[in-house]
């Protein structure tokens, strides 16, 4: 299954390397500034909020609220049999926001309201690539 | 800056639309040489080439040119419209005379064309593995925030393509222009795309291309087609990423990039009958109605969705023609053409109204025209304000 995996592959840089292999063990990181003492996403080599080079990872609650989402009829490669699929802006429960896909069994307009609670999941693509999705919190 | 350079050049590629016979190159030239004889000069009067899905050194060779002055400035859909700053700038400073704006675009028969980014990237690393493919998927992402907050309506932005559509009906060259009317009803029937767009809330895909040719104030009068001043420029950029705006209900480069624009004119939102507010898609156009004040913030719906009838009973769309505010009197990128990056298009519509060329859409008594358009997914953004007098 994971072998044929045809979506879009991240490729991480030394600055995001942490963030990808955190995720790959089912943890998801976030910089953090030591100076500002503010996180961000997406991780950076210098904090966008003060400028520092001072980075610390933490690791995230995994809680957020559901900021904006589409429902995608047009898939992407890799995406043919999720079709169709939710791709949606979490805000974590930390400040920062990311996009990511919202896991439902039945991606309709009224299993989706915006600023729902939601919780992040970790779908293993590769046997090197996992993303941190979420799904509505229990 | 105000007033100090004019457009003397202006023009489409001979057709737009389904353009097999012409590669991303040969789309640029041909658009080239239709700016330069609408300007009445020649290649070799070039001095200062602005272009962005080619490189200005591929343009240099293709047109056997040397120019003094190069700008590949490429930010998306507005390079364009930011590059008519840079043009006036540059003519200002004496670093060129004849400036070159110069747009060509494979977008459906995708001839020499490229994805951009990799998988290192950003966008790559962080977008891309989402299933986040295609301009529909990122340019809808604002848009259900906005109807959160503030209570906006699908049927509400359908008008925007309704009225769109009417404009392209007496555009003789858009690609609409025989497909006959659209209801905002219509749009609501056609199939999803993203929701919540629907495929008539989504711009064309087309070949073609465009170009501008601009030169100092002094020399304007000495060209065939009367002078269009650049009287107010604005450019700005906020973020690569949609998921990155600070607030998905503003676009932070049309504040900065409209601020700018309107103060070097000496202009207001009141002052404007006439708008090009690039509409990639329905919503598109809804953002910089409220972020460059000619609604609040939050009333875009209910402001585009005003109608009346006129003498024979027809629906008028607010932005439609015979409406209050004319807005994207060519048919726009919905239903007049969209390459990819339409910024020029609306460009050469806003020349070509102020020129009083526009036929059956002319805005009667226009002396003002107001250009917006986004880089990539509300990243950037650039305004021009142009005049004829």
């Amino acid at each position: 299954m994971t072998e044929a995996y045809r979506g879009a592959l991240p490729v991480p840089t030394p600055e995001t390397k942490p963030y990808w292999d955190a995720a790959r063990e089912g943890r998801l990181l976030l910089p953090w500034c030591e100076d500002c003492g503010r996180p961000h996403f997406h991780p950076r080599a210098i904090c966008p909020h003060c400028g520092s080079g001072r980075l610390a990872w933490r690791e995230a609650s995994g809680r957020g609220r559901l900021h904006t989402y589409v429902i995608n009829h047009k898939p992407a490669r890799g995406f043919e049999d999720r079709v169709p699929y939710v791709i949606a802006v979490v805000e974590l429960e930390e400040g920062p926001r990311l996009l990511t896909n919202i896991d439902l069994a039945d991606s309709t307009p009224e299993a989706l309201r915006i600023d729902m609670p939601v919780v992040v999941g970790f779908r293993a693509v590769t046997p090197q690539v996992t993303l941190p999705v979420f799904r509505p919190a229990p | 800056m105000s007033g100090k350079v004019a457009i003397v050049g202006a023009a489409e590629t001979d057709r737009l639309g389904k353009l097999p016979h012409l590669s991303r190159l040969g789309l640029h030239a041909e658009a080239a040489r239709n700016a330069l004889r609408d300007a009445g000069i020649a290649m070799k009067d070039v001095d200062g080439i602005f272009s962005s899905v080619a490189d200005p050194n591929e343009l240099s060779e293709y047109f056997g040119i040397v120019p003094r002055y190069v700008d590949g400035l490429s930010v998306g859909g507005c390079s364009a419209i930011i590059q008519v700053r840079h043009a006036a700038a540059a003519i200002a400073a004496g670093y060129c005379s004849v400036a070159l704006i110069v747009h060509g675009e494979s977008g459906r028969s995708w001839i020499d064309m490229e994805r951009g980014g990799t998988a290192e990237s950003p966008a790559g690393q962080f977008e891309a593995p989402y299933g986040a493919a295609g301009a529909a998927t990122l340019f809808a992402l604002p848009v259900l925030r906005h109807f959160h907050e503030f209570g906006t309506t699908k049927l509400q932005m359908a008008h925007v393509p309704a009225a769109t559509r009417a404009w392209a009906l007496l555009n003789p060259k858009a690609m609409m222009h025989d497909a006959g009317p659209i209801t905002p009803e219509d749009v609501l029937a056609s199939r999803v795309v993203c929701w919540p767009f629907n495929l008539l809330d989504c711009c064309l895909v087309a070949d073609g291309g465009g170009a501008l040719v601009l030169v100092a104030a002094e020399r304007a009068r000495d060209f065939p087609k009367p002078p269009v001043w650049v009287i107010g420029t604005g450019e700005g950029s906020a973020h690569r990423q949609v998921a990155m705006m600070r607030d998905f209900t503003t676009s932070d480069s049309t504040v900065v990039s409209a601020r700018q624009a309107f103060a070097e004119a000496g202009v207001t939102a009141a002052d404007f009958r006439h708008l090009m507010f690039y509409d990639a898609f329905s919503f598109t156009p809804m953002m910089f109605l409220e972020d460059l004040g000619f609604c609040g913030k939050g009333e875009s719906g209910p402001f585009v969705a005003q109608t009346t009838r006129d003498a024979e009973g027809r629906v008028v769309y607010h932005t439609g023609p015979g409406g209050p505010l004319p807005m994207n009197t060519n048919g726009g990128g919905l239903s007049h053409v969209h390459t990819g990056r339409y910024g020029m298009f609306a460009l050469i519509e806003a020349v070509t109204q102020l020129r009083g060329e526009a036929g059956a859409r002319q805005v009667r008594d226009l002396n003002l025209s107001l250009v917006h358009g986004p880089g990539r997914h509300f990243a950037a953004a650039g305004t021009v304000v142009l005049s004829n007098r």
